[in-house]
């Protein structure tokens, strides 16, 4: 079987399964090939074909319902009340979702390079990696809590202006709608 | 006035402040939503309140409609979405929409009374009414399938799955339907 990624059944249900697919047009060639030879020289595939063509024509065959007469009325009185939302990318800019982006990797990285830079390089003569990152006093910059504060307001103050950047923008939208 | 415009045209009309030009895009889509809503929630009168609601839901976010795929596509995302808030709105278990057990009560449920009737029933409605005995889940899929005019893709993408699982669901639910109309509708299908 080359197109059952998904299902796995044996006998009667993987044969229908891969009918299925046949009739629906959704099988790859050589499965297709497969199929095709099948029924052709396998009278059980063909009578199963045969049942599936049916319940697939009725199942093409069978109606639409249809809402009272009222419905299109009723929906178009509801929508004169309504005015159409500014589309979210038009007040969600792509350049503010990447701003957030970069100003989070550059603080990722600010303290990346501050960690470093607390580093003895000098001492000690091992080379394991994990030994030289032992090294780093984490404590330094984590329990500097002037360091610590001023990064948080850092970032409410970013989320802050983000926030009220974007309140304009949806405004200046609704006006215009 | 707009009808013989197509979907994406008819859309500019209506962004660009032609409101009435929604009312072609409800009258060419209301049944096939009507419909869809119709399996999903079982009842009339909730079917057609849910329609509406989608309806109204999609002109107060057409500008969000990009076009990049078919707008029937983009209007049973919604009406799916609209449906599963209605139901869970209605404390229904939505897990449900795929137990065999909820299957089979609604089955003997109306089993009965669907015996009686079988004898005046056309080929169509005993289809129609063969996917009205299904469960929700399987009665969107097939609905989307064959009435929607929805490939298996566009399927996938309304219902938020993988294109073989949709196969899959698919595949289980016609099996279904093959079940129900054997059961329930023995003679017809004996005249097929």
């Amino acid at each position: 079987m080359t197109d059952n990624n998904s299902y796995t059944s044996s006998g009667n249900e993987g044969m229908e399964y891969r009918l299925w697919n046949f009739i629906d047009g959704s099988v790859k060639i050589d499965e297709k090939t497969v199929i095709e030879k099948l029924l052709q020289t396998d009278a059980s595939w063909k009578a199963k074909y045969n049942e599936l063509l049916q319940v697939n024509d009725l199942l093409k065959s069978s109606e639409l319902e249809a809402p009272s007469m009222r419905f299109s009325k009723n929906v178009m009185e509801e929508i004169s009340k309504l005015h159409i939302a500014p589309a979210t990318k038009n007040y969600i800019n792509n350049k503010i979702i990447w701003g957030i982006g970069f100003f989070f990797i550059a603080l990722l990285i600010g303290l990346l390079v501050y960690g470093f830079g607390q580093m003895e390089w000098t001492s000690g003569s091992e080379s394991s990696i994990s030994k030289n990152i032992n090294k780093i006093d984490f404590s330094k910059f984590f329990n500097n809590s002037f360091v610590n504060a001023f990064m948080m307001i850092n970032v409410i103050l970013g989320l802050f202006l983000l926030d009220n950047y974007l309140n304009i923008k949806r405004k200046a939208f609704r006006k215009e709608a | 006035m707009s009808t013989g415009l197509n979907d994406n045209e008819i859309i500019s009309e209506v962004l660009n402040g032609n409101q009435q030009a929604y009312a072609v895009l409800v009258n060419r889509y209301q049944n096939y939503v009507f419909t869809l809503c119709l399996r999903i929630v079982q009842g009339r009168e909730d079917a057609e309140e849910v329609a509406q609601d989608v309806f109204i839901k999609a002109y107060k976010y057409l500008a969000d409609f990009r076009g990049a795929a078919k707008f029937t596509t983009w209007l049973y995302t919604i009406v799916n979405n609209t449906c599963i808030s209605f139901l869970r709105k209605k404390k229904l278990d939505i897990h449900s929409l795929d137990n065999e057990k909820v299957f089979e009560v609604a089955d003997s449920q109306d089993s009965g009374m669907r015996a009686n009737l079988v004898e005046q029933k056309s080929r169509i409605s005993m289809v129609n009414e063969a996917i009205g005995l299904l469960n929700p889940a399987d009665a969107e899929i097939i609905t989307l399938f064959y009435k929607a005019e929805q490939s298996l893709e566009e399927t996938a993408q309304v219902l938020g799955i993988e294109v073989n699982a949709a196969k899959v669901r698919l595949h289980r639910a016609r099996t279904r339907l093959k079940e129900k109309m054997e059961t329930h509708f023995i003679e017809e299908v004996r005249n097929l």
